[in-house]
């Protein structure tokens, strides 16, 4: 399938996808009390971002916004045995 | 298209999601031991559910023409109880022999803790002791790339790992190029909420190739969808995909891997002999 026949597939569901998430935000909004310090709040922006960027890999930018961070000294933090 | 399941959870499932898997073209499912929702208070809890797993699965799955197989271990979210795990690691050995067992698994990590990545070298080691193949669990959403990571690193430091008969499930966008990268074999996993939809897996093989990559539904007691490896095939079709291609990924792939199990006898439904009119 070209750019085109895509677009034409996938306008009406991206279309309804992004009104979910307008209509989420804007119920966030209307609740009572204050989120905007809430660090998830700012990852929601943040993936927002790279959605809207040209990144052919947003998808998985977007995956690794939302991950814990990776340290590959973890087994010294573990104090895990020698593997054989 | 006939298909195989390779992590389906069938003990969570009724006799008519058997039913209804035969007529979608399942042909074989493969059932890794996982965590039943619960956590079990002794060893004998999960004698019981092997044997559920290893003598009445196969029964209920063979009233529709579909081969059961399974994996055994205890789960990553149990395996926080080291002392229970490592009862239930010296029992495993009882059932290996069993027609229809695999391999170990489901095993891998839940919350990337100590205690469940001890557990996890333990599996290991009895897999290779015992020449098994693996099934691995990754984490769930913001714990899976840490995890994943992780599970890597420990099976890299095994020389007694083969990683071609290793399989790592619940890859993403994140983590299936390091999955592949280092040789193992790699899962998807078709989730109506969490993990992968049948689009963005269909995604990931355009961006990565079929090579060594199955898709499955685990299906289970939570929300999933038994029916979701056709859901991808339906996916695939509409993109314009040859039909070589979606067998490869829904039935070749899968039999390439199970195959290396002397216990994974599954004749192709194209070649069955009968009756002609």
């Amino acid at each position: 399938m070209d750019a085109q026949q895509t677009l034409d597939h996938e306008f009406l569901d991206i279309r309804s996808r992004i009104l979910d998430v307008a209509s989420s935000l804007d119920r966030i909004q209307r609740a009572d009390g204050d989120v905007s310090s809430d660090e998830r709040m700012k990852k929601l922006r943040d993936a927002l971002q790279i959605a809207l960027s040209d990144d052919p890999h947003r998808a998985e930018k977007i995956q690794l916004l939302f991950s814990r961070e990776y340290d590959e000294h973890w087994k010294d933090q573990f104090s895990m045995p020698a593997s054989t | 298209m006939y298909y195989i399941d390779p992590h389906i959870h069938m003990v969570s499932r009724t006799t008519d999601d058997y039913e209804t898997l035969a007529r979608m073209g399942c042909v074989a499912i493969s059932e890794p031991a996982f965590w039943a929702g619960f956590d079990r208070g002794s060893v004998d809890g999960f004698r019981d559910y092997f044997r559920q797993l290893t003598e009445v699965e196969p029964k209920r799955a063979a009233q529709f023409g579909i081969k059961h197989f399974t994996w055994l271990c205890i789960n990553a979210k149990e395996a926080e109880n080291v002392s229970l795990s490592r009862d239930v690691l010296a029992m495993i050995p009882e059932f290996l022999d069993c027609d229809n067992v695999l391999g170990i698994g489901e095993i891998g990590l839940n919350k990337n803790t100590k205690n469940e990545a001890t557990i996890f070298q333990e599996h290991v080691e009895l897999a290779v002791a015992h020449n098994q193949q693996i099934l691995i669990h990754t984490p769930h959403l913001a714990d899976k790339y840490q995890g994943t990571r992780m599970i890597l690193d420990m099976l890299g430091d095994h020389s007694g790992v083969d990683r071609s008969r290793v399989l790592v499930d619940h890859v993403e966008e994140h983590t299936v190029k390091a999955v592949l990268d280092a040789g193992f074999w790699a899962g998807m996993t078709l989730y109506p909420v969490t993990k992968c939809t049948p689009a963005r897996a269909v995604d990931i093989i355009e961006m990565v190739g079929a090579e060594r990559l199955c898709v499955n539904s685990a299906g289970d007691w939570g929300p999933s969808k038994p029916t979701a490896v056709p859901d991808l095939v339906m996916e695939m079709r509409r993109r314009g995909h040859a039909e070589s291609l979606i067998r490869k990924v829904v039935y070749d792939n899968p039999r390439e891997f199970f195959g290396q199990s002397k216990k994974f006898e599954l004749q192709d439904p194209a070649q069955r002999d009968g009756f002609d009119v």
